[in-house]
């Protein structure tokens, strides 16, 4: 029985009246590379979202390793407008904030890249070593922690090295490359020490060959670091090629999710991403 | 460059700006103008320094340094106000007793406390201020900037209608001020002090924390994606900030021997705003040289607009009392129009740039040479 | 306190609140459009406290007063011009930077030109005539302030709501880029709006100044900031929230002195701003906004 490392339970995210996300229930397990694809605007970053903490989802519950990190139902002025499924299942509440999620092993990287632009690439990936810093902030000004500061700097040239960064480190993060930026968002991710590692479109922008080399990036991280990888991506080579299993989201709900093979040609998602032919009624 | 190269020239700097110090200490007489305003210059430059750690290092824009400073200045001024006039301050209500039972306390404490006197008044107004702000923070520092600068201006002045109420009167005598306090007892207590103050906050900026603060400055989402507690470290930004405010307003105390609520307007924040913007917010060296250098020229050198100029018989239009003050506005006005970065942009001072860039002129005035020599040859 | 010296205060109140009800107008247009704290328009309307004394020196009061307005209006245009439109693209810390410097410059301005001490405002005699109703009395300013403040604010709404410039304006507000891709002249919205609230300003100052004998260089301050408070009591961004709340500062704010609290009055003002940001940041008619990720 493979171990689990990330759950989620009828997640629903609903603004107002817009439901973004309906009852997304999904499972991540340990070393897997799940995808999860759909259409534009069908829910995926805000899916991301409510797992990293940005957003407390409206209903439902998210495990990680087994233990359930967060959890919500609706209430109050939420509970008359609330039209999603599985209301009164879930009775506790539980919210975590983005820094939190990450202190429990789950890095992110964003759709548009969302580097610290006026710091150096080496500043980038160090500052993500930060969270995991003993030392206070008294000990630090007074430069007693310069064995952990030594240590956390090595961390970085090394994984700095692996991206293939180590010839920018001083360079500002905005003059970089795009390129070299996606990768930059990757190594930054990878300093905080995850289990878990939320890709959101890793290959934006990338020609087939760029594609290629991500495909072989992923595996290599994946073993290097023991990785579990969760990922959104539109590239359907990559989704196809790299994934142990997909997940497949339209207008927010599931609509479809298995192996590659089988997914490729299921008919709902085939008529989500070309649309359906609508008969004329008169 | 060598490490043990950059240490060398940083020593012999410190060592000729105490030299140049004790000099001026020396000399006070006759250089009364220089030792007033540089004394000035490195308190504001503490207080500087303390607003571009919010403000640029942290991207809090805070506009409450006035009333950190009241209140940093007022229990320095407390500490300070020699147990003997202290009726004499106090001459309309009254001292409190708590405030002669404090005094007496403090004159029984054995000698060499009472010889640290000063830090200790300093470090104590540098509390307070860092308490207040722990407090306020706790519900303004998840506003946007906007309303952020708008809150901590408003709580500054809140500080000060509370400081100036009558009902305070038997503690912090009201609207009338303190008066003679003890002041400094030179020059290069005055600088030391200030050293210290700038140099913890460096250490800060340059520690984890510190980097923290400055992703939380470049993007708020990713840096808490990448595990940063926003409001721990922007409560501690913040704290810190107000406690080195807090302590430059204590050393202002002292260097003006008698304050009232007046001198903590509104108008002291956003005058401390002009010297971090020209200095460029996010240096601290810029903040330094902005400090001292705007000090110098406001109180000494464009004094000189203030008064009526002849050029033979024809009186200059425009200078008199007050053109000082609208020049300078126009200066802010122009650097953050046309130079945001300001002096220093977001670098600092280091050794290492100045050798490059010796390097690069000499390599210049290498070529210029050699281009005449062969011109020359010609 | 009796009855009717509670409503002679509550009457000197909504006269002050309207003042303030026309100065705040000012400052919820220009942060709806440019997302701006326009920290210099107190001082605008100090400005025009002192244009009014050196106008009515040499002209009667009915050409003063336009001419007041419109210098006004000139001087509200120009900062626009030379100090918010170059740094429309700068990150917000500098655009309010700019904003302080150009309220620290008018407030030296008019140092050096004026002194620091107070100068009488003139007398506009048809105004300090003193009225009676029943037991209340009050001059005649005291009166003409509410009414012709909510004049003033129905002419205003009718310009925003069924105007073609009072349709940009809010498209502006809603939109600033897709407004300009549609094709409205930004420049000349912005002109507009600026012009519109510097006006405001400068009607509220006759009013403000005309029961209070003088100016000084720093007039302006502590009213700027307790109308940019009502402006958030209302709801930065609307027109009808800031006369609420600029008539709702005005009454506290009367009461307050009336019962002995004059010191802690302005202290009040920023507390009731820390209440609001803390509990209802968007004001009493406000709209939320969420931010996407």
């Amino acid at each position: 029985m493979p171990n689990s490392i990330l759950r989620l339970e009828d997640i629903t995210m609903q603004f107002g009246g817009v439901v973004a996300v309906d009852n997304l229930s999904l499972e991540v397990n340990q070393n897997e590379i799940v995808s999860l694809i759909g259409p534009n605007g069908a829910g995926k970053t805000t899916a991301f979202n409510v797992v990293t903490g940005v957003y407390a989802p409206s209903n439902g519950a998210i495990y990680f390793k087994d233990n359930m990190i967060t959890s919500n139902y609706p209430k109050g002025s939420m509970k008359k407008s609330y039209v999603g499924q599985n209301n009164g299942k879930y009775t506790t509440r539980m919210e975590k904030k983005p820094d939190q999620i990450t202190k429990l092993g789950v890095a992110r990287t964003f759709q548009n890249i969302r580097l610290f632009k006026d710091l150096t690439a080496f500043e980038n990936v160090l500052i993500a070593k930060h969270m995991r810093a003993k030392a206070n902030f008294l000990s630090a000004t007074l430069c007693l922690n310069h064995k952990e500061e030594r240590t956390m700097r090595e961390e970085t040239l090394e994984l700095l090295d692996i991206l293939g960064l180590t010839n920018v480190k001083d360079e500002k993060a905005s003059s970089l490359p795009y390129g070299q930026q996606r990768h930059l968002e990757i190594a930054r991710a990878l300093a905080t020490k995850p289990e878990l590692l939320l890709l959101d479109e890793p290959a934006a922008g990338m020609n087939p060959q760029e594609t290629d080399e991500l495909t072989a990036f992923i595996y290599d991280i994946r073993s290097k670091f023991n990785l579990t990888v969760f990922m959104i991506e539109h590239h359907m080579d990559l989704v196809m090629e790299i994934s142990d299993r997909i997940y497949v989201l339209d207008f927010g709900k599931l609509i479809a999710s298995g192996i590659p093979e089988k997914v490729q040609n299921n008919q709902r998602v085939i008529d989500a991403y070309l649309g359906v032919q609508e008969d004329d009624e008169e | 460059m060598k490490n043990s190269k950059k240490v060398t020239y940083s020593i012999i700097l410190a060592a000729i700006i105490l030299a140049f110090l004790f000099f001026l200490e020396a000399n006070k007489a006759n250089y009364g103008m220089a030792y007033t305003v540089l004394t000035k210059g490195a308190i504001l430059a503490v207080v500087a320094v303390s607003m571009n750690l919010v403000t640029g290092f942290t991207g809090l824009f805070s506009l409450g340094q006035a009333g950190f400073m009241a209140i940093g200045a007022y229990i320095t001024a407390i500490f300070l106000i020699p147990t003997d006039t202290i009726q004499d301050v106090y001459y309309i209500s009254g001292v409190s007793p708590a405030i002669i039972n404090f005094k007496g306390f403090l004159d029984s404490t054995p000698g060499w406390i009472q010889a640290l006197a000063p830090y200790i008044a300093l470090i104590v107004g540098g509390l307070a201020a860092a308490l207040l702000a722990a407090l306020i923070g706790i519900p303004v520092l998840r506003l946007k900037s906007d309303y952020l600068a708008i809150a901590t201006l408003g709580f500054s002045e809140i500080v000060r209608a509370i400081i100036s109420s009558p009902q305070l009167d038997t503690i912090t005598n009201g609207s009338y001020g303190l008066k003679k306090i003890q002041g400094f007892s030179s020059i290069i207590q005055t600088f030391v002090i200030a050293g210290v103050c700038i140099t913890l906050m460096v250490l800060l900026i340059r520690s984890t924390y510190g980097r923290a603060f400055k992703a939380i400055r470049e993007d708020e989402t990713a840096a808490e994606a990448m595990g940063i507690n926003l409001f721990k470290h922007k409560e501690l930004s913040f704290v810190i900030g107000s406690f080195f405010s807090g302590v430059s307003g204590g050393m202002l105390a002292m260097f003006m021997r008698s304050i009232d609520t007046k001198t903590f307007s509104v108008s002291l924040t956003y005058d401390i705003l002009l010297i971090v913007v020209i200095g460029g917010i996010g240096s601290v060296t810029g903040s330094v040289i902005s400090a001292l250098l705007v000090t110098v020229s406001k109180e000494w050198w464009l004094r000189f607009f203030d008064n009526p100029l002849y050029i033979g018989n024809f009186q200059v239009p425009f200078f008199r009392t007050g053109f000082r003050m609208v020049v300078f506005s126009i200066i802010l006005l122009v650097v953050v129009l046309f130079y945001q970065r300001g002096i220093m942009g977001k670098n600092e001072f280091s050794w290492d740039k100045i050798g490059n860039n010796f390097t690069r002129f000499k390599g210049f005035i290498a070529k210029k040479a050699s281009k005449g020599g062969s011109d020359h040859a010609k | 306190m009796t009855l009717s010296t509670l409503f002679q205060h509550i009457l000197t109140g909504i006269s002050l609140g309207g003042a303030y009800a026309l100065i705040a107008i000012g400052y919820t247009m220009v942060y709806g459009i440019l997302r701006l704290i326009n920290f210099a328009h107190g001082d605008i309307f100090m400005m025009a406290g002192y244009f009014m004394i050196f106008s009515m020196a040499s002209l009667p009061w009915q050409i003063a007063i336009p001419i007041v307005c419109i210098v006004t209006i000139i001087l509200g245009v120009v900062i626009e011009r030379v100090a918010y439109k170059p740094l429309r693209t700068a990150p917000r810390m500098s655009i309010m930077i700019s904003a302080i410097a150009v309220s620290y410059l008018l407030q030296n301005l008019a140092t050096y030109l004026f002194t620091a001490l107070p100068r009488a405002y003139p007398e506009i005699p048809f105004l300090k005539k003193i009225f009676h109703i029943g037991t209340v009395s009050a001059s005649l300013v005291t009166f003409i302030t509410p009414v012709l403040t909510v004049l003033l604010v129905i002419a205003l709404m009718f310009l925003i709501n069924h105007t073609k410039v009072g349709i940009a304006i809010r498209a502006v507000s809603k939109d600033f880029e897709t407004a300009q891709l549609m094709g409205i002249r930004i420049n000349k919205v912005i002109s507009i709006v600026f012009a519109i609230g510097s006006f405001l300003a400068a009607i509220g100052s006759i009013l403000y100044f005309t029961d209070r004998m003088s100016v000084t260089p720093f007039s302006g301050t502590l009213p700027g900031l307790k109308c940019f408070v009502a402006a958030v009591l209302g709801g930065i961004g609307s027109i009808p929230g800031a006369v609420v709340g600029g008539f709702v500062i005005g009454i506290s704010e009367t009461l307050l002195v009336a019962l002995g609290y004059s010191t802690f009055s302005d202290a009040f003002t920023f507390a009731l701003l820390i209440v609001i940001l803390l509990f209802r940041p968007t004001g009493l008619f406000g709209e939320k906004n969420i931010d996407k990720v």
